[in-house]
Protein backbone atom coordinates (compact mmCIF):
# COMPACT_ATOMS: atom_id res chain seq x y z
CA UNK A 1 0.00 0.00 0.00
CA UNK A 2 1.64 3.58 -0.86
CA UNK A 3 1.06 6.67 0.89
CA UNK A 4 -1.20 9.16 -0.52
CA UNK A 5 -0.79 12.54 0.99
CA UNK A 6 -4.30 14.56 0.81
CA UNK A 7 -3.12 18.43 0.95
CA UNK A 8 -5.48 21.38 1.09
CA UNK A 9 -4.94 24.67 2.02
CA UNK A 10 -5.99 24.07 5.69
CA UNK A 11 -5.24 20.30 6.43
CA UNK A 12 -3.26 17.30 5.26
CA UNK A 13 -4.52 13.99 5.89
CA UNK A 14 -2.94 10.72 5.59
CA UNK A 15 -4.12 6.94 5.50
CA UNK A 16 -0.60 4.89 7.19
CA UNK A 17 -1.09 1.02 6.82
CA UNK A 18 -0.90 -0.88 9.92
CA UNK A 19 3.27 -1.58 9.53
CA UNK A 20 5.72 -0.30 11.80
CA UNK A 21 7.86 -0.20 8.39
CA UNK A 22 6.15 2.85 7.06
CA UNK A 23 6.17 5.23 9.87
CA UNK A 24 9.62 6.88 8.69
CA UNK A 25 8.02 7.85 5.61
CA UNK A 26 4.70 9.02 6.63
CA UNK A 27 6.62 11.04 8.89
CA UNK A 28 8.98 12.17 6.38
CA UNK A 29 6.30 12.46 3.82
CA UNK A 30 4.07 14.89 5.83
CA UNK A 31 6.83 17.10 7.29
CA UNK A 32 8.41 17.84 3.87
CA UNK A 33 4.71 19.10 2.95
CA UNK A 34 4.28 21.13 5.88
CA UNK A 35 4.21 25.10 5.15
CA UNK A 36 6.93 26.67 5.68
CA UNK A 37 6.79 29.52 8.44
CA UNK A 38 4.39 28.47 11.04
CA UNK A 39 6.84 25.97 13.10
CA UNK A 40 10.86 27.08 13.12
CA UNK A 41 12.94 24.43 10.93
CA UNK A 42 14.26 23.02 13.93
CA UNK A 43 11.03 22.40 15.54
CA UNK A 44 10.09 21.01 12.80
CA UNK A 45 12.79 19.00 12.30
CA UNK A 46 12.88 17.53 15.76
CA UNK A 47 9.52 17.98 17.87
CA UNK A 48 7.24 17.72 14.97
CA UNK A 49 9.06 14.80 13.35
CA UNK A 50 9.27 13.08 16.67
CA UNK A 51 5.84 13.46 18.08
CA UNK A 52 4.23 12.36 14.79
CA UNK A 53 6.51 9.03 14.25
CA UNK A 54 5.94 8.47 18.80
CA UNK A 55 2.13 8.93 17.76
CA UNK A 56 1.77 6.68 14.50
CA UNK A 57 3.75 4.04 16.24
CA UNK A 58 1.49 4.07 19.67
CA UNK A 59 -1.66 3.67 17.30
CA UNK A 60 0.01 0.85 15.11
CA UNK A 61 1.25 -1.61 18.08
CA UNK A 62 -1.43 -0.95 20.17
CA UNK A 63 -4.42 0.99 18.42
CA UNK A 64 -3.98 -1.23 15.00
CA UNK A 65 -2.18 -4.33 16.35
CA UNK A 66 0.01 -4.05 13.36
CA UNK A 67 -2.69 -5.54 11.14
CA UNK A 68 -1.98 -4.94 7.78
CA UNK A 69 -4.97 -4.55 6.63
CA UNK A 70 -5.90 -1.54 9.38
CA UNK A 71 -5.01 1.93 8.52
CA UNK A 72 -4.28 4.96 10.94
CA UNK A 73 -5.40 8.26 10.24
CA UNK A 74 -3.15 11.25 10.36
CA UNK A 75 -4.92 14.58 9.62
CA UNK A 76 -2.78 17.79 10.12
CA UNK A 77 -4.75 21.11 10.76
CA UNK A 78 -2.62 24.13 9.22
CA UNK A 79 -3.56 27.09 11.23
CA UNK A 80 -1.73 30.56 11.76
CA UNK A 81 -1.31 30.35 15.17
CA UNK A 82 -0.67 26.22 15.80
CA UNK A 83 -0.12 23.04 13.93
CA UNK A 84 -2.56 20.16 15.24
CA UNK A 85 -1.59 16.46 14.45
CA UNK A 86 -4.43 14.58 14.94
CA UNK A 87 -3.91 10.87 15.19
CA UNK A 88 -6.83 8.02 15.34
CA UNK A 89 -7.05 4.35 15.11
CA UNK A 90 -9.77 2.45 15.55
CA UNK A 91 -8.73 0.08 18.43
CA UNK A 92 -10.20 0.39 21.65
CA UNK A 93 -8.38 2.88 22.76
CA UNK A 94 -6.03 2.97 25.94
CA UNK A 95 -6.07 4.52 29.50
CA UNK A 96 -4.10 7.44 29.19
CA UNK A 97 -4.56 8.83 32.25
CA UNK A 98 -2.34 7.63 34.85
CA UNK A 99 1.07 6.20 32.99
CA UNK A 100 3.59 5.28 34.96
CA UNK A 101 6.68 7.38 35.22
CA UNK A 102 8.89 6.35 33.24
CA UNK A 103 11.79 8.46 34.96
CA UNK A 104 11.32 6.68 38.21
CA UNK A 105 14.58 4.27 39.39
CA UNK A 106 12.31 1.11 38.95
CA UNK A 107 11.42 2.53 35.57
CA UNK A 108 14.75 3.41 34.12
CA UNK A 109 15.66 0.20 32.58
CA UNK A 110 12.31 -0.78 31.27
CA UNK A 111 12.33 -0.64 27.37
CA UNK A 112 8.89 0.78 27.14
CA UNK A 113 6.80 3.07 28.98
CA UNK A 114 8.14 6.42 27.97
CA UNK A 115 6.13 7.22 24.60
CA UNK A 116 3.20 9.57 26.04
CA UNK A 117 6.23 11.03 28.29
CA UNK A 118 8.39 12.09 25.26
CA UNK A 119 5.29 13.27 23.48
CA UNK A 120 4.49 15.53 26.68
CA UNK A 121 7.82 17.05 26.34
CA UNK A 122 7.84 17.64 22.59
CA UNK A 123 4.54 19.63 21.97
CA UNK A 124 3.14 22.47 23.49
CA UNK A 125 -0.68 20.46 24.15
CA UNK A 126 -1.82 16.55 24.19
CA UNK A 127 -5.61 15.85 24.24
CA UNK A 128 -7.30 12.48 23.93
CA UNK A 129 -10.98 11.47 22.42
CA UNK A 130 -13.24 10.12 24.90
CA UNK A 131 -12.71 6.96 23.66
CA UNK A 132 -8.71 7.25 24.23
CA UNK A 133 -8.59 5.88 20.30
CA UNK A 134 -7.43 9.62 19.33
CA UNK A 135 -4.89 11.65 20.25
CA UNK A 136 -4.56 15.81 19.34
CA UNK A 137 -0.76 17.22 19.48
CA UNK A 138 -0.72 20.72 19.41
CA UNK A 139 2.59 22.84 18.57
CA UNK A 140 2.37 26.50 18.17
CA UNK A 141 3.35 28.46 15.98
CA UNK A 142 7.18 29.33 16.56
CA UNK B 1 18.19 6.15 6.95
CA UNK B 2 20.34 3.49 7.39
CA UNK B 3 23.12 2.00 10.04
CA UNK B 4 26.80 1.58 9.10
CA UNK B 5 28.76 -1.09 11.80
CA UNK B 6 32.65 -0.82 11.80
CA UNK B 7 35.07 -1.90 14.06
CA UNK B 8 38.22 0.43 15.31
CA UNK B 9 41.80 -1.12 15.57
CA UNK B 10 41.16 -2.06 19.11
CA UNK B 11 37.94 -3.84 18.08
CA UNK B 12 35.08 -1.33 19.42
CA UNK B 13 32.33 -1.39 17.57
CA UNK B 14 30.93 1.85 16.59
CA UNK B 15 27.54 1.91 15.09
CA UNK B 16 26.45 5.20 12.69
CA UNK B 17 22.79 5.84 12.56
CA UNK B 18 22.03 7.96 9.65
CA UNK B 19 18.89 9.58 9.71
CA UNK B 20 16.62 8.27 12.39
CA UNK B 21 16.02 5.59 14.83
CA UNK B 22 12.42 4.63 15.38
CA UNK B 23 9.67 1.96 15.85
CA UNK B 24 10.34 1.44 12.14
CA UNK B 25 13.85 0.63 12.65
CA UNK B 26 15.03 -0.14 15.81
CA UNK B 27 15.15 -4.13 15.51
CA UNK B 28 17.68 -3.25 12.80
CA UNK B 29 19.67 -1.89 15.01
CA UNK B 30 19.03 -4.40 18.26
CA UNK B 31 19.92 -7.20 15.56
CA UNK B 32 23.49 -5.36 14.18
CA UNK B 33 24.88 -4.89 17.34
CA UNK B 34 23.39 -8.47 19.08
CA UNK B 35 25.44 -9.92 15.78
CA UNK B 36 28.31 -8.00 17.10
CA UNK B 37 27.73 -8.81 20.47
CA UNK B 38 27.97 -12.84 19.35
CA UNK B 39 30.66 -12.10 17.38
CA UNK B 40 33.00 -11.09 20.19
CA UNK B 41 32.70 -7.28 20.66
CA UNK B 42 32.41 -5.69 23.90
CA UNK B 43 33.05 -2.04 23.67
CA UNK B 44 30.39 -0.07 21.38
CA UNK B 45 30.24 3.64 20.61
CA UNK B 46 27.03 4.12 18.64
CA UNK B 47 27.26 7.56 17.09
CA UNK B 48 24.70 9.86 16.64
CA UNK B 49 26.33 12.54 14.66
CA UNK B 50 24.06 12.16 11.51
CA UNK B 51 21.13 11.27 13.75
CA UNK B 52 17.84 13.81 12.88
CA UNK B 53 15.48 12.38 15.99
CA UNK B 54 14.91 9.57 18.01
CA UNK B 55 11.39 8.14 19.22
CA UNK B 56 10.81 6.59 22.33
CA UNK B 57 10.83 2.98 21.17
CA UNK B 58 14.42 3.85 19.83
CA UNK B 59 15.20 4.92 23.73
CA UNK B 60 13.95 1.65 24.31
CA UNK B 61 15.94 0.36 22.31
CA UNK B 62 19.45 1.25 23.38
CA UNK B 63 18.56 0.53 26.92
CA UNK B 64 17.65 -2.54 26.50
CA UNK B 65 21.22 -3.56 24.63
CA UNK B 66 22.75 -1.52 26.97
CA UNK B 67 21.77 -4.14 29.63
CA UNK B 68 22.76 -7.17 27.32
CA UNK B 69 25.96 -5.79 26.84
CA UNK B 70 26.71 -5.26 30.30
CA UNK B 71 25.22 -8.75 31.08
CA UNK B 72 28.32 -9.65 29.01
CA UNK B 73 30.20 -7.86 30.76
CA UNK B 74 30.97 -5.11 28.08
CA UNK B 75 29.60 -1.32 27.97
CA UNK B 76 27.68 0.93 25.05
CA UNK B 77 28.50 4.68 25.21
CA UNK B 78 26.59 7.09 23.31
CA UNK B 79 28.06 9.83 21.18
CA UNK B 80 26.97 12.75 18.92
CA UNK B 81 23.95 13.94 20.65
CA UNK B 82 22.66 16.89 19.18
CA UNK B 83 21.45 19.44 21.48
CA UNK B 84 17.33 18.44 21.17
CA UNK B 85 18.73 14.82 21.90
CA UNK B 86 20.94 15.78 24.50
CA UNK B 87 17.68 17.70 26.01
CA UNK B 88 15.70 14.21 25.13
CA UNK B 89 17.99 12.19 27.38
CA UNK B 90 18.27 14.97 29.96
CA UNK B 91 14.36 14.80 30.28
CA UNK B 92 13.97 10.85 30.56
CA UNK B 93 16.93 9.85 33.12
CA UNK B 94 18.72 8.20 30.56
CA UNK B 95 21.67 9.99 30.51
CA UNK B 96 22.15 8.43 34.00
CA UNK B 97 22.47 4.96 32.42
CA UNK B 98 24.76 5.70 29.42
CA UNK B 99 28.00 7.36 29.27
CA UNK B 100 27.53 10.42 26.55
CA UNK B 101 30.21 12.13 24.56
CA UNK B 102 29.99 14.85 22.19
CA UNK B 103 32.20 12.66 19.86
CA UNK B 104 32.44 8.76 18.94
CA UNK B 105 36.47 9.61 18.99
CA UNK B 106 35.99 10.91 22.59
CA UNK B 107 33.91 7.66 23.56
CA UNK B 108 37.01 5.47 22.43
CA UNK B 109 39.33 7.47 23.50
CA UNK B 110 37.53 7.25 27.16
CA UNK B 111 37.30 3.02 26.67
Amino acid sequence: MSLRLHVTALEMRLDVPSDLGVVGDAVELVASRLPAGTLSPRRLNFNFRTALAEALGNAIRYGTGEDPARVVRVRVELGQDAVRIHVTDDGRGFDHAHPPDPTRPENLEREDGRGLFVIRHLVDDVAFNAKGNGICLTLRAG
Amino acid sequence: MSFSVKKDKSGVVIVGVDGQLIVGNRQELKQKVLDALDGGGRKFVVDFAKTGYIDSSGLGVLVSLSKKIREQGGELRLAGLNEDLQTLFELTKLDTLFAITKTAEEALAAF
